[in-house]
C-alpha cells in the first residue's frame, strides 16, 4: 500500500472515502492528540490517524472504552492540543457525561458521529439519522450543541475543519454528525490547497499568570484559554464555578456562568450557522433534509425540476444550534414542505417549532428506519401528492 | 453520460475492494465518480454489495438506482437485483456459481471463480479478474489507471498476483469481444 497517499497532489482529483476526508480535514486543522476506542462504521478515522499521527509526531492512544477516550481528549485539550475522538451512536451514548464536563468546563474539542441504526448496538453497518437529538441533549442539564452535518466527502474534509475552528473560537465541544453512508462511500475530490484554509486556533490569555481567570466573563463570554504547562494555574471542575473555576452556590455566579455558555453561542448565530438553499428561489413545494437524504433530495428537485415542478431544498450544514430564522424565512411563500428523515421524527418538530405561525403551508413527513436510505422515487411520491 | 455498475455477492468475495480500484482508476481520467457499498456486520457471508457511478455531470443520490452494468457473483445477488438491470444494460454472471433464465439485456457469463482456480490456483482474485474483464469490457478505465490502482491499494505481497488476475481479465474480455467462446 502506498505510504504517501496523503502527500497528494492537491491539484489532481483523488478518491477519498468520507471517514478518510474527515481525517484529513482533522491533521489540516492541527490536531494534536485523538483518543478513541474503533466502532463501525466510524473505525476508519481511528485506523487512518493511527498511522498519520505518530508520522507527523502526533499523539494517538486507543483508549480502553468510550468514557476514556471522552475524557482524554478533553485532558489533551487542557494541555493545549487541538482534541478529537470519533465513534457511533452505541460510543455516544457512553460519552455523554464526559461531554457534559465539556461543555461545563468549556474545552474545545471535536466528536465526530458516524450514526448507525439504533437504539442501543442496532445495525452497526446501515445508515439511520436517529442521533439529531442526542447530538442536541444527550448529556444532561441546560447546554447549548454546535453539531455540523455534511452530505458529501469534500465537505466532510470542510466541515471537520470548520469543527475544529468552532471548537477553538467559541472555547466548546463541537459535534460533526456523519451518515454511515456519508462516512463509508468515496467520491473523487479536489482538496484546497493547504495554504488556502483558513484555521482558528484558541486565544491564549495576554495577562501574568497571578491575574488570570480560567472562566473570566466579558461581553463576548468568551475567555482566553490558558493550557497545563504554561505557567497559568487554574482549577477545573464540573461543578458549577466562579471564574476562577471554583465551585459556587452563589444565585449571581450561578446564573452569570449558564448565560455564558448560552450566549457565546447565541449571540453568534450569523457565524454558527450554514444552510444551503438548492433551487429555493421560486420554490412552491420544499423539502427540508440533512446529510444523505440531502442527496436524495437534490435528485429529486432536479427530476421534478425536468416536468416543470417548482421543487426545492433546504439542507442545513449546521443542525445545531438549528437554522431558525433561516428555515422561516424560506418557507415564507412555499404552499407545502416534506420533511425527510431517516428516523421516526426528530428534526421535524424543529420545522414545525419554527413555522408555527405559517398556517398556510402544508408538512408532510417523510420518514425511513429499516436501514435503507430514503431514495429519489421515496420524495418524489411524496411530490406528486402535492403538485 | 452516467454510468452506473453495481458488483454483488457475498462478504469475502472482494467487491468492496474491486469496487474501490474501478473508482479510483476512473477518479484519474476527470470524470465525477462515486463508490459506495451495502453490507452486513459480519466479515464473511451474507450479502455484500458495491456501487461505481461514473458520470459527466453531478453525482447526488449515492447508490445505483438503474443499472448499465451488473456483475453477480452469487445466486442470491442475482436473484436481487437483476430487476435493477436496464433493458440495454449488460448483466456479467460467474457462471461457476450463478444460473441466469434469458433475460433482455446482453448476458456474459463467464466462470470466473474456476479460471482463478484453474489459472492462478486460487478463487481469492476472482473479484479482480471480474473488475478487469469490466474494465476493458466498457473501455471505461483503462488497464495501466487499473494497474496502478492495485499497487496503491493492495498489499505488496499480493501485488504481482492480482496484476496476473487483472491481464487474465483483460484477455477474457478482449477474447469475449472477438467471438470467442470461454471455456475452463
Amino acid at each position: 500500500m502506498s505510504t504517501d497517499r496523503y502527500n497528494m497532489d492537491r491539484n489532481k482529483p483523488i478518491l477519498l472515502q468520507g471517514n478518510e476526508a474527515v481525517a484529513l480535514g482533522a491533521l489540516d486543522a492541527g490536531l494534536g492528540f485523538f483518543g478513541g476506542y474503533p466502532i463501525t462504521p466510524s473505525s476508519e478515522i481511528a485506523e487512518i490517524l493511527s498511522n498519520e499521527m505518530p508520522k507527523r509526531g502526533r499523539k494517538f492512544i486507543q483508549m480502553e472504552d468510550e468514557l476514556a477516550s471522552m475524557a482524554s481528549i478533553i485532558g489533551a485539550s487542557l494541555v493545549g492540543k487541538k482534541a478529537m475522538t470519533a465513534t457511533s451512536g452505541p460510543g455516544f451514548s457512553l460519552m455523554q457525561e464526559n461531554i457534559g464536563f465539556g461543555m461545563m468546563t468549556e474545552v474545545p474539542c471535536v466528536v465526530v458521529n458516524v450514526q448507525r441504526g439504533g437504539p442501543s448496538t442496532g445495525l452497526p453497518t446501515s445508515p439511520a439519522q436517529g442521533d439529531m437529538m442526542q447530538a442536541r441533549w444527550g448529556t444532561h442539564g441546560d447546554h447549548p450543541s454546535i453539531t455540523l452535518y455534511p452530505d458529501s466527502v469534500l465537505e466532510c474534509y470542510e466541515l471537520a475543519i470548520r469543527a475544529f475552528n468552532l471548537a477553538e473560537k467559541y472555547r466548546t465541544p463541537v459535534f460533526l454528525l456523519l451518515d454511515e453512508l456519508i462516512g463509508h462511500m468515496r467520491e473523487a475530490v479536489k482538496l484546497p490547497p493547504k495554504d488556502e484554509l483558513k484555521i482558528i486556533n484558541r486565544v491564549n490569555p495576554n495577562v501574568p499568570p497571578e491575574w488570570y481567570k480560567h472562566f473570566k466573563n466579558n461581553p463576548k463570554y468568551i475567555s482566553p484559554l490558558a493550557s497545563y504547562g504554561q505557567g497559568y494555574r487554574f482549577h477545573v471542575t464540573g461543578l458549577t464555578h466562579d471564574e476562577k473555576g471554583f465551585p459556587t452556590n452563589k444565585q449571581t455566579e450561578i446564573q452569570a456562568k449558564m448565560d455564558k455558555l448560552l450566549k457565546k453561542i447565541t449571540d453568534n448565530l450569523d457565524d454558527l450557522i450554514q444552510v444551503e438553499a438548492f433551487h429555493m428561489d421560486d420554490a412552491e413545494v420544499a423539502i427540508f433534509a440533512a446529510g444523505v437524504v440531502a442527496r436524495s433530495a437534490k435528485e429529486a428537485v432536479l427530476r421534478s425540476r425536468k416536468k416543470g415542478k417548482k421543487v426545492g431544498l433546504i439542507r442545513p450544514l449546521t443542525i445545531w444550534p438549528f437554522p431558525d430564522k433561516e428555515v422561516e424565512r424560506m418557507l415564507e411563500s412555499t404552499k407545502a414542505t416534506i420533511i425527510a428523515e431517516m428516523n421516526q421524527g426528530q428534526l421535524i418538530n424543529e420545522v414545525l417549532r419554527v413555522t408555527k405561525y405559517q398556517k398556510h403551508a402544508k408538512y408532510i413527513e417523510l420518514q425511513r428506519y429499516d436501514g435503507s436510505l430514503i431514495t429519489p422515487e421515496d420524495i418524489l411520491e411524496k411530490i406528486n401528492e402535492v403538485l | 453520460m452516467k454510468y452506473q455498475i453495481r458488483l454483488s455477492g457475498s462478504g469475502g468475495q472482494g467487491l468492496i475492494l474491486g469496487s474501490i480500484l474501478l473508482s479510483e482508476a476512473a477518479s484519474k481520467e476527470g470524470k465525477n465518480v462515486l463508490q459506495s457499498q451495502a453490507y452486513g456486520p459480519a466479515s464473511r457471508g451474507g450479502s455484500s454489495r458495491a456501487d461505481v457511478i461514473i458520470a459527466d455531470e453531478e453525482i447526488y443520490y449515492p447508490s445505483a438506482e438503474s443499472l448499465e452494468l451488473l456483475l453477480c457473483l452469487t445466486q442470491e445477488a442475482a436473484d436481487k437485483y437483476i430487476t435493477l438491470l436496464k433493458s440495454d444494460g449488460i448483466l456479467i454472471f460467474d457462471s461457476s456459481n450463478v444460473k441466469i433464465n434469458p433475460i433482455k439485456a446482453e448476458t456474459i457469463a463467464i466462470p470466473f471463480t474456476q479460471i482463478a482456480i484453474d489459472k492462478l490456483k486460487t478463487s481469492l482474485v476472482t473479484n479482480i479478474i471480474a473488475i478487469a474483464f469490466i474494465a476493458t469490457l466498457t473501455e471505461l478505465i483503462s488497464l495501466k489507471e487499473l494497474k496502478k490502482a492495485i499497487k496503491n491499494n493492495i498489499k505488496e505481497k499480493f501485488i504481482d498476483l492480482d496484476i496476473k488476475a487483472a491481464e487474465l481479465g483483460v484477455k477474457l474480455a478482449k477474447d469475449y469481444k472477438n467471438g470467442k467462446v470461454i471455456k475452463t
